[in-house]
């Protein structure tokens, strides 16, 4: 229980100074919770370097909204530890954190208007009236709201609200910015601006940045890292294009971007056979494989190449048209479905029945034991 | 995001009725309308008749009218104040801490409206304390008790409307402990709830015959009955204030709780918001 009518000197001063050199790196040690039964977090070590914004990727269970709220002094670690800029911090508060928090409901206080919202957090530091909506102000103008400074909540539509938010949060110049999911309530169009809206404004900003999403999508689009989460541990954490071009493991591999996954069969010495074609194996995904030789060859859509052939291996049936690319369904032996990614303007022929030939490029491809 | 949806929900069925309600008001709407007005008009005018406006006026003089209608009033008064102190920081708790129990604390607080008033009264003075026991207070304590359905519900609907635990956790990442964020951020969002609330329970304690007439304290009501011995006319007449004062302070609270909601958007609030935000919350 702590009110902020007494500033405590120590952590007060101190975060504040922090905060103006901006640039705070955010370590999570070997973090664990359970809630009951279920391990929502299972030893997770995360370390994120000041001004990078890392996303925490991964299906709804998988601990990554916990990670997250441990880090903002919602929920408590059972076990481990989180170190801003090196100092362990799993004792403070919650409202001593310094952290900017924007969250997957509309957060906005009802009772107050965009302006006194973002002032919200200027207020608990003390800062003089006049001061706080000056500074409100050229936060609201910074997310393109400085009209809307009077309106209520409720007279905002939803990405407005969430653009409010992330003015209240950033207002507070915090250590870390925290966003659980920020766009996930607001439709296509307006998610892709805020997502490009809130990038530009951490990299401007240089706010080292946790963000935790089910979105693939916007996971690749945003971050520096994306970590991708499963039962409670991180599976990977990369670069976008590494986690997309290298994926550590077959649920990496599947749970980001779309992957296919074609029955194979070992060929010994770092070989596979698969749709009649033998390519090598990838070094790093052949030690979690059964022993009987029977494997799932795992390859994106842009992987595959095809032709018209008859008598080929593959019937297409369907065609989806994507823009500079269109992605064919194509039906093999063994009732397996692939899509396979091909120029627009090669596909004129590609009509659903038609009979294709698919072939593996010699590129090595990364094997998992057949599900 | 609960409370944005609601306020949609409500407002777009009203602006689509209403050119529809100008253009042609079906006459069975009529019908309705003045059936209604017959059975609870005839009977408020029958008593006029038969009081006589003089009567109205010499009420208040009564012996007995001032202490009894000053007594209900305190019993009002603590009433409410008991149930609110009780009932906001555990509807508070149970909202952020314990949401599993909160479908058994709405079955709890459902139970006054069963249990029978004088088993109710047994056992509050079986646990009551001894310097309660002879003063008319020990009424209050059994009046929270029959308000705490009604106040719950009041306070429960309200929380639910504002998304309690994020915006209680936003306002902890913004640097507000726990107190400011009472004061704050949660009660400035509550009022229309509490007032809700204090309605009821008033309106309830103003309203109360069998507890008070089963210990002998002569409350407004119980007097309103003793006083028809005495003076028919006067009696009815009491009876027919009691139901204007109570009628204008509902005005009163209706009024206020629509100024602020126009203001931050909660729209029209009546008694019937409550039970409004009740039934979708429980869908």
């Amino acid at each position: 229980m702590t009110t902020n009518t007494a500033p405590d000197a120590a952590t007060g001063g101190e975060t504040r100074r922090t905060a103006q050199t901006q640039g705070t790196s955010l370590v999570l040690r070997n973090l664990s919770r359970a809630f009951g039964a279920t391990r929502a977090l299972d030893g997770l070590s995360i370390d994120i370097a000041s001004g990078e914004l890392v996303a925490l990727l991964g299906p709804s269970g998988c601990g990554k909204t916990t990670a997250l709220r441990i880090v903002a002094g919602f929920e408590s670690a059972d076990t481990g530890s989180v170190l801003v800029d090196g100092k362990d911090i799993s004792r403070v508060p919650a409202a001593k954190r310094d952290m900017g928090m924007v969250f997957q409901s509309y957060s906005l206080f009802p009772n107050m208007n965009a302006l006194d919202n973002v002032g919200f957090g200027l207020r608990m530091r003390k800062l003089g009236s006049a001061q706080r909506r000056k500074r409100a102000g050229e936060l609201l103008d910074m997310v393109g709201l400085a009209p809307q400074a009077k309106q209520f909540p409720h007279q905002l539509s939803g990405g407005q609200q969430q653009r409010v938010a992330l003015a209240r949060a950033l207002a507070i110049e915090p250590r870390v910015l925290l966003l659980d999911e920020p766009l996930s309530a607001l439709d296509a169009k307006v998610r892709l601006q805020l997502r490009e809206q809130i990038r530009t404004l951490q990299q401007r900003l240089g706010t080292t940045t946790m963000f935790v999403t089910h979105d693939q999508e916007e996971a690749l689009s945003m971050a520096d890292r994306v970590g991708v989460m499963r039962r409670g541990n991180l599976e990977q954490i990369a670069a976008p294009d590494e986690l997309y071009d290298h994926p550590a493991t077959a649920f990496v591999a599947e749970f980001v971007g779309i992957m296919n996954r074609i029955p194979a069969e070992l060929a010994g010495s770092g070989m596979v056979t698969c749709v009649s074609c033998t390519v090598p194996v990838r070094g790093d995904s052949v030690s979690d494989l059964g022993g009987d030789g029977a494997v799932d060859v795992l390859v994106r859509p842009e992987g595959l190449t095809m032709e018209v052939a008859q008598n080929g291996n593959g019937i297409v049936t369907t065609r989806t048209f994507l823009g500079s690319v269109t992605r064919v369904g194509v039906l093999l032996s063994g009732d397996v479905t692939v899509q396979i990614d091909k120029p627009s303007a090669e596909t004129a022929a590609l009509a659903p029945g038609t009979s294709v030939s698919v072939t593996l490029p010699m590129d090595p491809v990364l094997v998992a034991p057949r599900s | 995001m609960a409370a944005v949806a609601d306020t949609k929900a409500v407002e777009s069925p009203q602006r689509t009725a209403r050119p529809g309600r100008a253009k042609s008001f079906p006459v069975w709407r009529w019908v309705i309308l003045l059936v209604a007005a017959v059975y609870f008009l005839i009977p408020l005018w029958s008593a006029l008749r038969f009081a006589g406006i003089k009567a109205l006026g010499s009420v208040v003089s009564q012996a007995g009218f001032t202490d009894a209608l000053w007594l209900s009033v305190r019993l009002a008064i603590v009433t409410t104040v008991i149930t609110i102190a009780l009932m906001l920081p555990t509807a508070v708790y149970v909202h952020l801490r314990l949401p599993k129990v909160r479908r058994l604390l709405e079955g709890i607080t459902i139970l006054p409206i069963v249990i029978p008033p004088v088993v109710l009264s047994v056992g509050v003075l079986q646990v009551a304390p001894g310097f309660l026991k002879s003063t008319p207070y020990v009424l209050a304590l059994m009046y929270v008790i029959l308000a705490m359905p009604f106040a719950y519900r009041a306070i429960d609907a309200g929380l639910r409307a504002l998304d309690l635990k994020t915006v209680v956790e936003a306002s902890n990442s913004l640097g507000a402990g726990w107190i400011t964020t009472l004061f704050r951020v949660v009660l400035p969002n509550l009022t229309t709830a509490l007032l809700s609330a204090t309605v009821l329970t008033v309106a309830l304690v103003l309203g109360e015959f069998t507890m008070a007439s089963l210990f002998l304290y002569q409350t407004f009501p119980v007097w309103i009955v003793v006083f028809d011995q005495t003076s028919g006319q006067i009696s009815v007449a009491a009876s027919l204030l009691a139901l204007f004062v109570t009628w204008l302070f509902l005005m009163a609270i209706t009024v206020i709780g629509t100024r602020r909601g126009r203001r931050t958007g909660r729209g029209q609030v009546t008694l019937f918001t409550v039970a409004r935000q009740e039934t979708r919350g429980s869908e």
